[in-house]
């Protein structure tokens, strides 16, 4: 660069300082984030603006899934209105589209391919069934979304769009086995579910370990329909069969209706050892705490847990929602999915649902009120199971825990 | 397995079969008055049964929360005020809709469905999504146990003495007293009663309530062994109007045996086959029996 240039490239080095300063003294004024403008961190033309990001919301508000999504509506509030409290993520607030699946899956699929379209949302919180992920999967894979999918469900699935916050089958299944074994002697074991993909992919994988890796026998094997409210007569197999162990996927409504029936047919907690996949505290209000008494469930989280960040977390969930509210499994795994997705753009330090991806495996989360969590390669968490038993209040009182966080199999090998 | 637990087995199968008439029957028979007698297809009728079930819920949550020590004895109270809950919200819905299209029957099919939308959103919306359980007497919880083995439930004996009293209590008001004259009359030749000084538009109005009413009960009754959530009456619909379309919708007595029938074939196919396959089984024996006899099991002598 000769001379002759200087003065010119001078000038335009002030010009651009001038030009600068308005803005560096606007975005100085809202915190740290002035360190990167949204066109550094929004390369894909998400809706991010230099204050604010949007992501989109997407459960079943009405509707018979209501009943279970409305915890995870609640619990993923939650988590976003505490991130913007401490200043949102890269400094933008975060602003909530709420989008209602209605229970229906072509719903699910026309409102994800809104929010992704239409309004460009840099994530999303939401669905609750396998058969609504299952809806919205190819369209989150197509337009490059990015989902935090909170239930736990029965594995098979791995995508690059899809961060899965719940358990996959083999993490809540296998621990409850061996600590059944363990524990409570299980030999001859009892399945029973309701008949859909669910409780079938779970109990093929419980079959399998019973048979295979324990040395146990399977004494009966049945599903019931959705809805199916009358259970007298699945009742009377058991006591025939009178097997060591119940081990139950049922849910719904039918969910209430076959421990209130097991109650009045004399099969209680103090006489017959049961393990159930679908009973939290959520579905506790249904059941009632008499009819559960001395069963129990084998989940990740429950409401009692008894650590700090849960302690805070409970505190804050039932400010916001009430004394009486409670929290189940998939309501805490929800809430762990604006705090996972924040790690992972504060990582990446950007926006791109690509980057954010890339970010995401090692991620790890000392704050859940689980306790720890960190993102595996196939994109579930390393957690813990755990087993409580129901008491006569309603409640759950944990009694074992795996020592070590679960590695995430979503295809487990052996088990097909 | 020795001839004694044999025996208490299927003693209490046999009580699984016969709980299960019970629940059909209840279910069935304010259908059975309001589809069988009127001919109005009432696909609301399972909201009716949640209205009564949280009736319930919510009589409990009062006496536990003003009147602790009566709480073994709200029950039976609770289910008068469940039929009378029902009672009037079927008095409305009489008034505000179904009385506009008694001569539209498929269009009474589109408003209650319509009404039934609503009123689970209604529920949702009031009550709240999540499933709720009242809190029960304990006498009503439990089982009787006259032998070692045997379990009767207590909750199965409940309401099958309830569905006795109940099915009494219709067959007896609609064959003896002026208001089953009046409603029989209507049914048969409505312009005939009209012209002989029967008010068939009250007579109407009160047989449409009455069938909400008892379905208040069963709803009631079906707290002691299910869920009460915004869309437990979605359960019942197709199951009640199973039962009432297999009797031959006019009887009432065709009602009664076709809830016997379906509750036997499914309770024995289930203790031998798995849970769905008696469904799949029972439901091909209703189709069949009813390509053969599509006017039901019991046909009704009305002359149209």
């Amino acid at each position: 660069m000769s001379d002759k240039h200087l003065p010119s490239s001078s000038r335009r080095t002030f010009m651009l300082g001038a030009a600068a300063l308005p803005l560096a003294l606007a975005i100085s004024r809202m915190g740290h984030a002035a360190a990167l403008p949204t066109a550094q961190v929004n390369t894909t033309g998400l809706a991010v603006t230099d204050t604010e990001v949007v992501v989109g919301q997407l459960h079943s508000a009405t509707g018979t899934m209501a009943i279970s999504e409305t915890g995870s509506i609640q619990a993923e509030q939650l988590a976003i209105d505490q991130i913007n409290a401490m200043g949102g993520i890269l400094g933008r607030k975060i602003r909530v589209i709420k989008e209602d699946g209605a229970s229906d899956w072509p719903t699910f699929a026309e409102k994800s391919r809104k929010l992704l379209v239409n309004d460009k949302v840099a994530t999303v919180f939401g669905c609750w069934t396998s058969a609504s992920r299952k809806a919205v999967l190819p369209i989150f894979e197509k337009e490059n979304g990015l989902l935090y999918y909170p239930t736990f469900y029965e594995g098979l699935e791995q995508s690059k769009n899809v961060i899965y916050t719940g358990q996959e089958a083999t993490q809540q299944i296998l621990y409850g086995l061996d600590w059944a074994k363990k524990e409570k002697g299980a030999q001859k074991v009892f399945l029973v579910g309701s008949d859909y993909i669910w409780p079938r992919t779970s109990m093929k994988i419980a079959r399998k370990h019973i048979e295979n890796f324990q040395g146990g026998k399977v004494v009966g094997e049945e599903y019931y329909p959705l809805g199916n409210t009358n259970f007298n007569s699945l009742i009377n197999k058991i006591k025939i069969a009178k097997p060591d162990c119940i081990f139950a996927a049922v849910v719904g409504g039918s969910n209430v209706a076959f421990y209130k029936q097991l109650k009045a047919a004399g099969i209680t907690g103090a006489k017959q050892f049961l393990l159930t996949l679908s009973v939290t505290e959520d579905e506790m209000l249904g059941i009632g705490g008499e009819n559960f008494e001395g069963f129990y469930s084998s989940m990740k989280y429950f409401q009692s847990l008894d650590n700090e960040n849960n302690k805070a977390f409970v505190e804050a969930f039932k400010k916001a929602y009430g004394p009486k509210s409670v929290i189940g499994d998939v309501t805490q795994a929800a809430y762990l999915g604006p705090w996972l997705w924040k790690a992972a753009v504060e990582k990446a330090g950007s926006f791109d649902v690509d980057k954010v991806v890339a970010a995401s495996p090692g991620i790890e989360l000392p704050t859940a009120p689980e306790g720890y969590v960190k993102i595996h390669e196939n994109h579930h968490l390393y957690s813990k199971a755990r087993i409580a038993q129901g008491q006569a209040d309603g409640t759950f009182k944990v009694v074992a825990e795996s020592p070590e966080l679960i590695v995430p199999d979503p295809f487990p090998k052996g088990y097909q | 397995m020795s001839f004694d637990e044999i025996y208490n087995i299927a003693l209490m199968q046999g009580f699984a079969g016969l709980s299960l008439f019970a629940v059909l029957l209840l279910m069935g028979l304010g259908l059975a008055i309001i589809f069988g007698q009127m001919g109005v297809i009432n696909m609301a009728h399972g909201e009716f049964m949640t209205i009564g079930a949280y009736t319930i819920f919510l009589l409990s949550s009062l006496t536990e929360s003003y009147a602790p020590g009566l709480i073994q004895a709200y029950f039976p109270f609770a289910i008068v005020c469940a039929f009378l809950v029902a009672f009037a919200f079927g008095w409305l819905a009489e008034w505000a809709l179904i009385r506009h299209l008694y001569k539209r029957p498929l269009d009474t099919l589109l408003a209650t469905w319509g009404l039934s939308l609503g009123m689970q959103q209604a529920f949702r919306t009031i009550i709240g999504p999540k499933e709720v359980s009242p809190t029960l007497p304990d006498w009503l919880m439990g089982s009787w146990s006259p032998a070692e083995g045997l379990d009767i439930p207590i909750n199965g004996m409940f309401v099958l003495g309830l569905t006795i009293v109940v099915t009494g209590g219709v067959l007896l008001a609609l064959y003896k007293s002026r208001w089953g004259l009046r409603v029989r009359a209507t049914v048969a030749n409505r312009s005939m009663a009209n012209a002989i000084g029967i008010n068939t538009t009250r007579t109407d109005r009160v047989t449409f309530a009455i069938g909400c009413g008892i379905a208040g009960v069963a709803g009631a009754a079906f707290t002691t062994i299910g869920s009460t959530g915004p869309t437990s009456g979605s359960l019942y619909i197709v199951d009640a109007f199973l039962v009432v379309t297999f009797g031959g919708a006019a009887s009432l007595w065709g009602t009664v045996v076709s809830a016997f029938g379906i509750a036997q074939t499914q309770s024995i196919s289930e203790f031998f086959l798995s849970g769905s396959m008696a469904k799949v089984l029972t439901l091909l024996l209703i189709v069949t029996i009813l390509m053969l006899r599509p006017q039901g099991l019991f046909a009704s002598k009305v002359r149209r």
